[in-house]
This record gives C-alpha cells, sequence and structure tokens, in this order.
C-alpha cells in the first residue's frame, strides 16, 4: 500500500461564503464511503488568514500575510489516503467533492 | 544445437530486438519490479544472446530463450540491490516487502523454453500510457520501451537534444515509481476511456512520421513503421476492439500512399497529382477489411471516420472522381462528437471541392481567427490554393509566403516556394 497527499481546492470567493459552516453532507458521505483509505485530513480556514513564512538566507524569516501563490483556486483541505496504487488513489480522489479539483501527490517513504 | 555463423547471430539478435523486445521487457519487468532494472536486465539479456548463440546456435524461440535470460538477470539484479541494502544502516524498519525469491525462481524455471510466457505487452503499453504522464512522455516511453529505441534515437526522432530526452524519459519512470502508476491492464469500467489514450500516443507516433513537423524530409520512415507496427500490435492484443480496428484501418489507408507522396527529386506530389498506380493496394484491400468490422460499431469512432475518409481517396479512380460529397458527410460526423479547428479546417478544404473553391474559402476565412490556428501552415496553404482557383492569384502568392513562413519540413518548404514562383512567374 501507498500513501497519497489529496490536496482539495476551490474558488476562493466560495470558501470565504461558506466560512464558519459545519462539513458539507457530501463531504460526510465521502467520508462515510471511503473510510477505510482514509489516514486523516482537515478542512482549512480561507486563504486570507494564512500565513507564509519565507527564510532570507541570512538566518531571518520574512514573515507574510497569505499563502505563497495568491490564486482564484485556493487550498481549502486536504486527506491523507492509503490505496494500492495510483489508479485506485485517483478513484477515491475522484469521488472528493471538490469545489475546483484535487491534486494528488505520492507521499515519500523514508528509507 | 547447430553452430551458427557470427553474421548469423549478429542477424538473429538485431531481428530479436526487433520483434521481440516489448515482449521480453514486458515479461521481465514483474520479475524486476521497476522498470529500470528490467530495461538493464533485457540489455544484457540482448548481449549475452549475441556472445553464447555462436556456440549452441541460435535458440528455436529466440524470445523465450531471452525471455528466461533476461529474468534471471533481473533476478540477479534484485538479490545485488537487496545485498547493497543490508550493508548501508537502516533508519527506519522494513519498508516495501521484499521480493519472494523461490516465487521468481518459479517464475523462471516453469517457462523453461516453452514460450507459454504470458504475454505482459498490454500491460507495458498501459503504464506507458498513463493519464497521470505528460503526454509526451507517454510518446516517449512507448518508444523506448515498447519499440526498443534508444533515447539517443528517440530524441532524433522529435529533432530535440539527447540530454532533453533522457531528462523526460528519467523524470517519467521516476513518476512511474513514486506515483506507484500500475502495471496492469485497466478494469473493463475504464478500459475504452484508457485505451483512448493509447490509441493517441500511437496515431501521434504514425503522423509524426508520416508528415514529419521539420527536419529535410518530409517522411521519417522510421517513425511510421514504428506507428504502423504499434497499431498492428494492439490489433493483435485487443483483436476484438473496434476502436483499435479503426487505428490500423486508417494508419494502412494512409500508408499506402506513402510510396507515391513523392517524386524522383524527393518533393512533395500533391494527392491531386500523384500516381495512383504507386498506391499499395494490399495495405488498401486490408485497410478496408478492418474499416468495415470499426464502422459496424456504432456509433463509428473518431478513428474509423478518419479512415473511411482516406478510403473514399484511396478507392477513388482518380482525382476527378473523388467523391468529395461522401468526404463532407465524414467530416460533418468527425465534427459532431470530435469538433477541433483542424478538424474544421479539413472539413472547409473538403466543402471547396464539392461546392466550389469561393463556399471553401468563405468557411476558412471564418476560421482565421481561431488561436489554435494561428500558427498553422495548411490554413494559409489551403486559402492560398483557393485563392489560385478563384484567379486572384496576388492574394493567393501572399497567402502561400504565409505558409512559407509557418512550415519548418524542408520538402513542404520547396513545394510552398514552387507555388509562389509559379504566381510571380
Amino acid at each position: 500500500m501507498s500513501k497519497y497527499l489529496i490536496l482539495i481546492y476551490q474558488d476562493e470567493a466560495v470558501a470565504r461564503q461558506a466560512e464558519g459552516e459545519s462539513i458539507s453532507a457530501s463531504y460526510q458521505e465521502f467520508q462515510r464511503r471511503r473510510g477505510s483509505s482514509l489516514l486523516g485530513g482537515a478542512a482549512l480556514h480561507p486563504s486570507s488568514t494564512a500565513t507564509s513564512i519565507r527564510r532570507d538566507g541570512s538566518g531571518g524569516f520574512a514573515v507574510t500575510d497569505g499563502p505563497f501563490v495568491e490564486s482564484k483556486e485556493t487550498l481549502g483541505g486536504y486527506y491523507m489516503i492509503e490505496a494500492a496504487d495510483l489508479d485506485e488513489a485517483l478513484e477515491i480522489a475522484k469521488e472528493v467533492p471538490a469545489g475546483v479539483g484535487v491534486e494528488v501527490w505520492p507521499v515519500r517513504v523514508a528509507n | 544445437m547447430p553452430r551458427a555463423a557470427s553474421t548469423e547471430v549478429a542477424a538473429a539478435v538485431a531481428d530479436a530486438h526487433r520483434r521481440e523486445w516489448a515482449f521480453v521487457l514486458a515479461a521481465t519487468v514483474r520479475v524486476a519490479g521497476d522498470i529500470d532494472t528490467a530495461e538493464e536486465a533485457v540489455q544484457d539479456a540482448y548481449a549475452s544472446a549475441l556472445s553464447k548463440w555462436g556456440g549452441s546456435g541460435i535458440p528455436r524461440n529466440p524470445g523465450a530463450w531471452l525471455t528466461v535470460t533476461a529474468r534471471r538477470r533481473a533476478l540477479d539484479l534484485r538479490r545485488r540491490a537487496a545485498a547493497a541494502e543490508r550493508t548501508l544502516p537502516k533508519l527506519v524498519g522494513p519498508g516495501e516487502p521484499g521480493v519472494d525469491e523461490t516465487v521468481v525462481e518459479g517464475m523462471v524455471a516453469e517457462d523453461g523454453d516453452s514460450g507459454d510466457i504470458p504475454d505482459d505487452r498490454l500491460r507495458l503499453i498501459f503504464t506507458c500510457c498513463h493519464p497521470a504522464l505528460a503526454f509526451e512522455a507517454q510518446v516517449a516511453l512507448t518508444l523506448r520501451l515498447l519499440c526498443g529505441l534508444s533515447t539517443a534515437e528517440v530524441a532524433r526522432a522529435f529533432l530535440v537534444p539527447e540530454a532533453t530526452m533522457a531528462a523526460r524519459i528519467t523524470r517519467a519512470k521516476k513518476k512511474i515509481a513514486a506515483a506507484h502508476i500500475p502495471y496492469r491492464v485497466p478494469a473493463s469500467s475504464e478500459l475504452h476511456e484508457r485505451l483512448d489514450g493509447v490509441l493517441s500516443v500511437v496515431y501521434l507516433v504514425y503522423t509524426a512520421g508520416h508528415t514529419a513537423p521539420s527536419g529535410a524530409d518530409l517522411m521519417r520512415r522510421d517513425l511510421a513503421e514504428r506507428g504502423l507496427e504499434l497499431a498492428g500490435l494492439l490489433r493483435v492484443l485487443l483483436p476484438h476492439d473496434s476502436d483499435v480496428a479503426g487505428l490500423l484501418a486508417l494508419v494502412l489507408l494512409t500508408e499506402a500512399r506513402a510510396g507515391a507522396r513523392l517524386n524522383g527529386n524527393r518533393d512533395v506530389v500533391l494527392l491531386e497529382n500523384q500516381d495512383r498506380s504507386k498506391w499499395d493496394r494490399q495495405a488498401i484491400e486490408e485497410g478496408v477489411a478492418l474499416l468495415r468490422e470499426a464502422l459496424a460499431a456504432r456509433p463509428p469512432g473518431r478513428f474509423a471516420l478518419m479512415a473511411a475518409i482516406a478510403a473514399v481517396h484511396d478507392e477513388s479512380g482518380s482525382w476527378s472522381e473523388t467523391d468529395w460529397h461522401e468526404i463532407l458527410g465524414l467530416y460533418d460526423l468527425l465534427m459532431e462528437r470530435w469538433p477541433s479547428p483542424v478538424v474544421q479546417l479539413n472539413r472547409a478544404i473538403a466543402l471547396g471541392f464539392a461546392a466550389g473553391p469561393a463556399e471553401g474559402l468563405a468557411e476558412l476565412d471564418a476560421l482565421g481567427a481561431e488561436p489554435q490556428l494561428a500558427r498553422y501552415p495548411y490554413l494559409a496553404a489551403a486559402r492560398g490554393d483557393f485563392l489560385a482557383r478563384l484567379g486572384r492569384l496576388e492574394e493567393a502568392r501572399v497567402a502561400f509566403e504565409e505558409a512559407l513562413i509557418l512550415t519548418d519540413n524542408d520538402a513542404e518548404r520547396r513545394f510552398l516556394r514552387g507555388r509562389i514562383s509559379e504566381l510571380t512567374g
């Protein structure tokens, strides 16, 4: 089995509207159906609440408001999953009721 | 087995490379566990064939001999890698389960020389053409792993530096390993969709050979032949699939005219002026039979429709007898389900021959704003041709000059210069 990180992207405007709402029924349904493959996950506050910290190269830090990359699509949450291979991971990822879409990243195994 | 002369051995190994490479590699991947190890083992097997077949004679079934040898070698390589790992301090406990050597030994031994090794080539095809890989990487991997081309040969085929191609192939293999792209034929529920991706890769290999995007020659025969071979291989592996039949029909019906596309000076000869007695009748017959099979599927697939268009030309006795209304109808069907600016362009050309150059030109002009065609030389060339037929010679010359700027293929450039000098002369 391999681990994959599913990054869930949504429209920033939609994310702001939904702030404060509890997790939607469609996500609850997804988690029920795919519970056995889910290792963890969380929903995030809108990107306007994020803070970026970049090393300045001389031992200090530059702290700025917002994520590294500002875009219309924003990270809204993630799942860590376990799957037999990429095909199974993609099958699970397609069921995530994401507003915009998801990215599937294989997780490195230390050896 | 009788001893064999060294020239005979070299020829037999070259022949086995051509015919059996994909089979041997595909059968070795399962034992090797990863593509790089499998490739190394298969290369070693071919090298040992060169040195051993002289003494032992050329085996009755070279593919089976090479597969067994490559699998043994892959097993050795894995054992060696495992031993090397044991000498390193382990940071974490055992992660991936090791190979069960007794199982693998069994796989090697039971096959023997009997030739009943399972055909894994379809798995290899679906791994190379996995949609999670960039399309250009799918094409490169297919040529490298299924056709056995060296990285340098793949680089030359697409006119990119060898280092660029090597990096592209390495990146794709790393993704296969890191993301665990499976070595498996997709489940029947996704087979159709995944197969369409495979067919697109094979078709691109063929078209890149049929009309080279750039370079000295109109055609890259090596690539066109690989495309034809791959389409034929898919037909062998999936004999009942109508889309596969459609693709092979399309390739055969297009390839049938290849011998008439250049004259003695290697200049482009338009379909209109080709010597039709040079067309390959056997390929046309075979293509038409496959096309009938492909068209039996309702609704017909895009490759079957494109093959049907090629068949209208192939079966027409002369240019003037071409049934342009039939061709136009086929382009309409293509546009209904697979609309694209290129299909629209070809439809406009067919309309020009069916209804007259003024109608064709009007359709072409409507496509002028299409961003996908902005750098497509055939739009300007087709405009030039219709303008010339309408007697608007100055505008035709300007259009051909525009096409010339956008064309990188030397043979096509010579053709366009010829049209321009006719109009200025």
